[in-house]
């Protein structure tokens, strides 16, 4: 299955190269777990080199459109667009699995990692990092050199402060919530995307961990990264100060600014949001009696 | 071929690419025997068996009265469905008229058959001692002489009846008995190769050593009778691993395994089986172990039609410890009927067994497991755990746990789970850029590495290839 839709004849290198024709636009996104709608259109569009922050309360849809994003089966997009457009070549992200989606480019730190028992971090990331480096990559084709990979592993390692032990681990299993957060960041680090969302990686991380999280965020994004950051703090974007802060409340964006933005909801909260946007705040409402509704039978 | 095995890097690379290339191409070779049974089963064969190997009589005795209890004894009324016709099955096949003695003798079609199992290059520089039987009869064997200096005898077991007679009848069907089974009955009447291993007192093998088999000829039954002592505080890993090519119709393999372990000895006995499909594997594999002695077997089970094995470990005297790894993978039209049996006849012995089974596209695997305490057993223990992994809902794995105690003053512990591979693990696998196959395979290799980290380097690979090529074209 290839999702590809347009091709770029010209293919000069000057359109190849400027990052910022790479561009991720998510248009009137609407999305349903289990038929039930959660996310009920979401427009956002991320270029490439900009920092986002998605904000919002607990339960108004950041780590859905997460997930819708990154292609989980489970989340079922019944209206509205994701298109992706790197080096020239647009992609229609809603045709392509989930593994397709991430050798083009897209990334998702999760909120909450799966384990994955008798399976080392260092073999897969050595498969994760071949397939998005080669994305034409068919299976049982050879992997990036052991050497090679070993050394880069263990570079990036050390930059995240982790010990090299890690690496032999099973993935995810039996890390404390602090190093599965530092083992998405790493995983970011070895796969370097063109498109990151971040869902609270922050959460676990002690107070030196979450400034070296930053302080690594923005290394490895550096000016190639399109970053969506899901946070509820603001530690994390002391060294990616967000060009751009989103509100979602009740499974939409209701408002968009600047940093100022994110700094006044980290001081405030999110009651003028609610008063500001009553449908939204109603759709918001309704959800969660919904749920309880549900709880209750 | 020059190739350099000194790193586990490239052992694994050789290892891979060989069985990729068994699993890829049929690669039958012609047939050139120089003596070809006739189907069926009856005492001229078994005569004309023995006299082909020039037995002495108390062996064709052996062979003739077990042929009897053959006969006599019904088809086990459990386990898988053995729908075999034994009229229809060849009892003996030699390839060549003699043994090769040096790898000059040996004929060039079968060197080429070990060429495609990697087993020249693989001897040369990685493996310590190589039996490599092809058909029914072992045509090549080496031992390295620092093996031979410290008096370990190994050998095809044919060549041991002749070369060793004492030894041989001193500890032949002491373990497991014709009377045992119905296909213990038959591997005594008709069996053929299989290896011979004698460790001497006190010395202890820190290299595994090795034996590859193969059946290549069609409706062809294997009965191997492997028989390894290892003498009081003496050591051994031996390691076995089959890999058969395709076939029409069906194939009989029931082997028998035989092992002493005394005082205070350790034994470790690997298999790696991939049968093709149309293969009926119906092995008896028995450990005695004395005091303080240790027996382990691991035992890996793919491809057959259907796999009956569970090996036994009796425990005979105080501190003696019987250990049990096994893992199966079921798939389409396959069964794996698969376990282990532990018996405590004394004080302080302990037992474990640890079983992972996976099951997919239809396939059935099933651990039968027996656990028995003797009233003399006390202070014994014994752990059992079962883990089955069921790839999709047309696959199914069942579990048959017996437990048998005589003495009460004993700890048992049995653990079971049934698994499925998660939706959100595969989601997570595949987020990081992992097809669904290749994600579907780590979690698959992920659920046995707690076994296969157990194996040698190069047979972990080659499970973890075997898997991955169980595992290809099973989702789509
Ligand atoms: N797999 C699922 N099954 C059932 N309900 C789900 C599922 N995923 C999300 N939801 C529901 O959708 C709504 C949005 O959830 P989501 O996880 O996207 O919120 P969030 O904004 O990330 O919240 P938080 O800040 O607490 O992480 C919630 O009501 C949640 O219960
Ligand atoms: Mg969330």
């Amino acid at each position: 299955m290839v999702g590809l839709t347009t091709k770029n004849e010209a293919n000069s290198p000057a359109m190849a190269g400027d990052i910022k024709n790479d561009v991720l636009t998510i248009k009137n996104l609407h999305v349903s777990v289990d038929g039930k709608p959660i996310l009920k259109g979401v427009n956002l569009t991320v270029r490439r080199g900009e920092t986002h922050a998605l904000m919002g309360p607990n339960g108004s849809g950041k780590s859905t459109l997460g997930y819708a994003i990154a292609g989980h089966p489970g989340y079922e997009v019944t209206d509205g667009s994701a298109e992706l457009i790197v080096d020239g070549t647009t992609y229609n992200l809603l045709d392509l699995e989930a593994d397709e989606r991430a050798r083009r480019g897209i990334f998702l730190a999760f909120q909450r990692p799966m384990s994955i028992p008798g399976v080392k971090l260092a073999d897969f990331l050595r498969h994760a990092t071949t397939n998005v480096r080669r994305p034409e990559r068919k299976e049982g084709e050879e992997l990036i050199p052991m050497r090679e990979f070993r050394k880069e592993l263990k570079s990036k390692m050390e930059q995240l402060r982790m010990d090299t032990e890690f690496a032999r681990r099973y993935v995810n299993e039996g890390f404390s919530g602090g190093e599965m957060k530092r083992a998405e960041i790493l995983q970011m680090a070895m796969l370097r995307p063109k498109f990151a969302i971040l869902d609270e990686t922050d959460s676990g991380l002690d107070v030196d961990a979450v400034r070296l999280a930053s302080q690594s965020i923005a290394e490895i994004g550096g000016a190639d990264m399109g970053i969506i950051i899901i946070t509820h703090h603001d530690k994390l974007l002391e060294h990616n100060v967000p060009d751009f802060t989103h509100v979602m409340l009740g499974g939409r964006i209701v408002e968009t600014g600047g940093r100022e933005l994110a700094e006044e909801l980290h001081g405030a909260g999110y009651d003028r949001i609610r008063a500001a946007y009553p449908d939204a705040a109603a759709e918001e409402k309704a959800m969660t009696e919904k749920k309880q509704a549900a709880a209750a039978v | 071929m020059a190739t350099d095995l000194s790193t586990p890097e490239n052992a694994a690379q050789l290892s891979a690419s060989v069985v990729g290339e068994i699993n890829k191409y049929d690669f039958r070779n012609e047939e050139k025997y120089s003596f070809k049974s006739r189907r069926g089963l009856d005492a001229e064969i078994v005569h004309m068996i023995s006299d082909m190997k020039n037995e002495p009589q108390w062996m064709r005795d052996f062979r003739l009265k077990s042929l009897e209890i053959f006969n006599s004894k019904p088809m086990p009324k459990w386990g898988g469905d053995v729908s075999l016709d034994f009229n229809d099955i060849f009892y003996y096949i030699k390839p060549s008229d003699r043994q090769g003695r040096s790898w000059d003798e040996v004929p060039d079609d079968i060197k080429r058959t070990f060429d495609k199992l990697g087993i020249p290059e693989a001897e040369k520089k990685f493996l310590s001692g190589v039996k490599a039987q092809y058909e029914s009869e072992v045509v090549y064997g080496s031992l390295r002489e620092d093996l031979s200096r410290q008096g370990v005898l190994f050998t095809d077991t044919d060549s041991a009846v002749r070369e060793y007679p004492d030894l041989v009848r001193e500890y032949f069907a002491k373990i497991i008995p014709p009377t045992d089974n119905k296909f213990a009955a038959l591997n005594s009447a008709v069996w053929s190769g299989g290896s011979f291993i004698y460790v001497p007192k006190g010395v202890k093998i820190e290299f595994p050593l090795q034996a590859y088999f193969r059946i290549n000829a069609e409706n062809m039954g294997q009965f191997e009778r492997t028989l390894i002592i290892v003498d009081e505080g003496a050591q051994i890993h031996y390691v076995e691993g089959c890999t058969a090519p395709m076939y029409s119709t069906e194939s009989l393999h029931s082997a028998v395994v035989e092992i002493m372990v005394k005082k205070h000895a350790r034994c470790r006995y690997t298999t790696i089986q991939n049968w093709a499909n149309n293969i009926y594997n119906l092995v008896t594999k028995r450990a005695m172990a004395y005091e303080n002695a240790t027996m382990e077997w691991i035992d890996g089970n793919l491809g057959s039609r259907l796999t009956m094995k569970y090996p036994a470990v009796y425990m005979m005297e105080p501190g003696a410890r019987g250990e049990v790894l096994s893992i199966a993978f079921a798939s389409q039209g396959q069964h794996q009927d698969a376990g282990a049996k532990m018996v405590h006849c004394a004080p302080n012995t302990s037992s474990r067994i640890i079983s992972k089974s996976i099951s997919k596209n239809g396939g059935r695997s099933s651990y039968r497991g027996l656990v028995r305490v003797e009233k003399d057993a006390a202070g014994s223990k014994s752990t059992v755990v079962c883990d089955a992994l069921i790839l999709d809902p047309k696959s199914r794995s069942d579990t048959y746990p017996y437990i048998e105690v005589e003495n009460q003053n004993v700890s048992i512990g049995h653990e079971a789970s049934v698994s499925r591979i998660g939706e959100e693990q595969l989601f997570y696998l595949k987020s990081r850029g992992l097809s669904e196959a290749e994600a579907s395979t780590m979690i698959v290799n992920g659920f046995i590495e707690p076994l296969v980290k157990e194996l040698p380097m190069e047979y972990a690979v080659e499970m973890n290839r075997l898997i991955e090529l169980q595992m290809e074209g099973s989702v789509g």
